[in-house]
């Protein structure tokens, strides 16, 4: 415990200063503002270390970091919906300025064009990337904007019965599950080959690329959801839509994402981006915020929140989501990036990440004892590789190379719906950060086990 | 032509674009080039800007300077809790071995991230007097959703299934009754009292074999701290009840007393507000969930739990017996949780409790020094928040939001305006510990001469502001016609 005085360097105010604005109310101490909480509850023992100074957190934390091993420290190849890309200087040196970071919510529009501004930039630039007509400002990230787009395409059609194609990411599922748990809503998991879909289907949900990096054909998913009067949802990658037909072009009614790739640190598993799109027919039904343009008293161009009939600060109990915060900051940070890379450079990149996947696919495809089982269609950055060994094996050896493997799909919650001939399957990930250095290294610790 | 070049942000990104421009340069490829799939399922349409790197800078360093922002204007947006977002938090964040590691590696190669998840949960425990804490979730919001699910799924467990009813006070944020109705609850409201506390009457009325239980802010909206909060957690335990507590307003309580201790059984806290972390212009934020022992097997997967003690302990992920499930794709929004333990970790144990008593003092300084000329509906000690009305202007032609406007033009931002909705043309002003008495003097001086300028000119105050880059917005034309993306122009 901390006995002395101890004055925050976060509090302006000095003991002296706080004893005068406490004159002004007639008390003497502070301790006689909380008159209201009952004393026996007042002022708890509280086992917290004691304060440190600026200089001895950076070292303690320093040390706590490097704990971990960093993606850039050796050659990563670990995706899974979180992938490790290249992000040019320029989105953290401007998604840092205090304007942007210490902003609220853009609740008082006229001192908040700024960040409007942007989130109608980054509206337009996810529904182009995604070939949709309307992007809403953004959700938490892309697991919980795919079970929201769930809700929705359940709120749409008044239907209670979600198709789920098998190759849909497992947590996805999980995460739709826990938010479809208390509306009756049956989850069904489907062979992506012959989804099963009814009449009183409200959606059929499907990821391109699939989990396991396929490309599925959409436009055969698409007939069949609308053939019996159900949504179409997909969840898709923005990196993969640089290069390839858009969810959008084939007539997906709700197209989910992560926008991690574009432009966010993979960080742990967050803070993320939810990417939400629809058609424009269904935008009173979307949730979250939306940003519109209209004008000013003076007719000049300016924008605001829209649409708010639908959230929950005036809707309440029949707003079309609780969500409220959000990571307005990353879909700042996503649009400084696609503005950054424009239609060129993203098209490189996903160009990158899809000759380098091929390359490390067909090196090991040539090694003995790997085989690539889902691979007979296309795919784009990731792949699986049925292995000769348990994955967390090979891992273990290419950890010893300094090396990160790929995902062991061998446990849950990515074992359940896997056939049982790959009972030693990794998930693989090639992105523009591996050099073939660093992939021949990948196939060089794979090649010591056959 | 625009006042500044490319400068000026009257150009969108799409209208800015030059074929041929280029914001990067990607590396060559350096691996045999590899066959493409079937040219039907490549776009040859992707329509994103063409613009330079300097381009891009000016455009977005430009569109900064449009916004309020706590490092540049004093923001006493009422239940926001705007205070000061270190920087040292920010740097941590990013050091690789936190911003760039991967959500799946094997908790060998993640034992510093977990260690300080660990820490965190026992932090946040201690400070509420919670013992359970998953830090999954990933906004207040978000929090409350997993909370009430956590709730569902206790009562169901007692193979309870006649507790459809979530009652919730009139002053509640929009989002308790949403996250309630997310899972499947049917919302009651429950009345304060003249006090501005809950009314218990109405509350035993309510607490019946059908209540799941309540969801309270504490203090509330009102900016008060309930008088029978201990009364109000034992009426809905006797009913079967259990006490949901929404920790947004938890900088007015750190470190004087914990809500564990006074009944709540599962509450969530917002880490971008009470734990300074930046709200970014709308988030990203992180809602952990801390429980009573009773909840505990129920919490949002996953959370850390630590084994071992020869060689020290060893961390890793784990998800609690009945779990609710995930509630997002990883582990929570590790950036802001590393921000808000370094946090913690800054202020200690003595820096923790002086945060509430200079947040609770700058408001009650504010609400003594305005309180003649604004219209004060509950005249009590405050917390961290003073709810004001513009009651008494109202009838020279100047209402709460006009009020607020002008602020605008002084250079302050506006106060939280029309809530708690129980509260006529309500400014609900939350200073923050991080401002300094010259700051809360200026704003006090603010607010007297708008009460001035609404006798001597209120048309002009209801016009305001008129110094900001645009002025009054048209809000119903833009729901009626809504605009929300930029289109080529045919």
């Amino acid at each position: 415990m901390t006995t002395a005085h101890f004055q925050s360097h976060y509090i302006p105010n000095t003991e002296l200063e706080q004893s005068e604005m406490l004159a002004t109310l007639g008390l003497t101490t502070i301790d006689q503002l909380f008159h209201d909480i009952p004393d026996e509850f007042r002022n708890p023992a509280l086992n917290l270390p004691e304060p440190l100074s600026e200089l001895e957190i950076q070292r303690e934390l320093a040390g706590l970091a490097s704990k971990n091993r960093a993606l850039g420290s050796g050659p990563s190849f670990l995706g899974a919906g979180s992938y490790h890309h290249f992000i040019p200087a320029i989105v953290k040196a401007l998604m840092t300025r205090g304007e942007f970071l210490t902003a609220y919510t853009p609740y008082q529009p006229e001192v908040s064009q700024g960040t409007l501004q942007v989130i109608y930039e980054f509206q337009t630039l996810i529904s182009s990337l995604f070939g949709m007509e309307v992007a809403n400002a953004g959700m938490y990230d892309g697991a919980t904007s795919l079970a929201e787009g769930v809700l929705m395409a359940c709120r749409v059609t008044n239907r209670e019965r979600v198709a789920v194609s098998d190759t849909v990411s497992p947590a996805y599922l999980q995460v739709t599950r826990t938010y479809c748990q208390a509306h009756g809503i049956d989850i069904e998991v489907v062979r992506h080959w012959e989804p099963k879909v009814g009449d009183d289907t409200a959606c059929l949900v499907v990821q391109y690329p699939n989990f396991y990096g396929g490309l599925e054909d959409l436009g055969d998913f698409a007939q069949l959801a609308h053939g019996h009067g159900a949504l179409l949802v997909v969840s898709t990658d923005p990196t993969a839509c640089g290069m390839l037909n858009p969810p959008g072009h084939y007539s997906a009614d709700i197209v989910t994402g992560e926008g991690q790739p574009l432009g966010i640190p993979t960080s742990y598993g967050g803070p993320y981006l939810g990417l939400f799109t629809c058609k424009e027919q269904y935008i009173r039904q979307m949730p979250s915020r939306l940003v519109g343009r209209t004008v000013d008293s003076q007719g000049r161009n300016g924008y605001v929140l829209t649409l708010q009939t639908r959230e929950q600060h005036i809707r309440r109990e029949r707003a079309t989501s609780n969500i409220c915060t959000n990571e307005a900051l990353y879909a700042l940070a996503s649009t400084i990036y696609l503005a950054a890379m424009g239609r060129q450079g993203l098209k490189q990149v996903a160009e990158l990440c899809y000759h380098k996947a091929h390359y490390a696919a067909s090196q090991i495809e040539a090694l003995p004892g790997y085989s690539l089982p889902f691979q007979r269609g296309p795919f784009f950055q990731e792949f699986v590789v049925q292995c000769p060994a348990p994955p967390a094996e090979i891992n273990r050896k290419l950890m010893e190379r300094n090396i990160l493997g790929g995902l062991d799909i061998t446990v849950p919650p990515y074992s359940d719906p896997l056939p049982p001939d790959l009972d030693k399957g990794m998930l693989l990930c090639v992105t523009e950060m591996n050099s073939k250095q660093d992939i021949d290294a990948l196939v060089a610790g794979l090649a010591e086990f056959n | 032509m625009l006042k500044g070049g490319s400068r000026d942000t009257g150009m969108l990104l799409m209208e800015r674009s030059v074929p041929g421009r280029a914001g990067v340069v990607t590396p060559p490829l350096d691996v045999p080039e590899q066959p493409l799939p079937d040219a039907a399922i490549l776009r040859d349409d992707l329509a994103l800007p063409e613009v330079s790197e300097p381009e891009v800078v000016q455009y977005f360093t430009a569109l900064s300077q449009q916004n309020f922002s706590i490092d540049t204007h004093f923001y006493p947006l009422g239940s926001c809790t705007m205070k000061y977002n270190p920087k040292i938090n920010d740097e941590i964040a990013f050091l690789p071995g936190f911003a760039a590691i991967h959500p799946l590696q094997p908790p060998d190669q993640s034992q510093g991230a977990l260690e300080l998840l660990h820490t965190l949960q026992e932090y946040l425990g201690e400070i509420t007097g919670m013992s359970g804490v998953s830090l999954a979730t990933l906004a207040g919001a978000h929090g409350e959703l997993a909370g009430v699910l956590m709730m569902r799924a206790y009562h169901h467990a007692q193979g309870d299934l006649g507790r459809t009813k979530m009652a919730i006070p009139d002053s509640a944020h929009g989002t308790n009754p949403a996250s309630a109705a997310m899972a499947g609850f049917d919302v009651v409201t429950l009345p304060s009292d003249k006090d501005g506390n809950v009314d218990l009457e109405a509350l035993h009325e309510l607490s019946g074999p059908d209540l799941a239980g309540v969801m309270i802010t504490l203090p509330s909206t009102l900016g008060l701290f309930d008088q029978n909060i201990v009364e109000v957690c034992r009426i809905v335990h006797e009913a079967g009840g259990l006490v949901y507590g929404d920790g947004a307003n938890m900088n007015a309580l750190l470190g004087r007393t914990k809500l564990g201790d006074l009944g709540f059984d599962v509450i969530h806290l917002n880490l971008h507000k009470t734990f300074s972390t930046p709200h970014g212009g709308g988030g990203p934020g992180a809602g952990p969930v801390c429980c009573a022992p009773t909840l505990e097997p129920f919490l949002a997967a996953p959370i850390v739990t630590s084994s071992g003690n020869g060689a020290g302990p060893s961390y890793s992920l784990s998800t609690p017996e009945q779990s609710i499930g995930k509630m997002s794709g990883y582990h929570g929004n590790f950036g802001v949780l590393v921000r808000a333990y370094t946090y913690i970790r800054t202020l200690g144990d003595a820096g923790i409790k002086s945060i509430s008593g200079n947040a609770v003092l700058n408001a009650n300084y504010i609400m003594q020094a305005l309180k003649d000329i604004y219209y004060l509906p509950y005249d009590r000690t405050c917390m961290h928040e003073v709810v004001l009305s513009a009651d008494w202007q109202r009838p020279r032609g100047v209402s709460g939001l006009d009020v607020a406007k002008r602020l605008l033009d002084y250079g302050f931002h506006a106060p939280t305006m029309y809530f708690p909705l129980i509260v006529h043309e309500a400014l609900m002003i939350e200073p923050t510990e991080s401002e300094n008495r010259y700051t809360l003097d200026a704003f006090i001086e603010a607010l007297r001469q708008i009460n001035r300028e609404s006798e001597d000119d209120p048309d002009m105050v209801h016009h305001a502001p008129h110094t900001t880059p645009v002025s009054r917005l048209d809000e119903a034309g833009a729901a009626r016609h809504p605009d929300l993306r930029w289109r080529p122009s045919v």
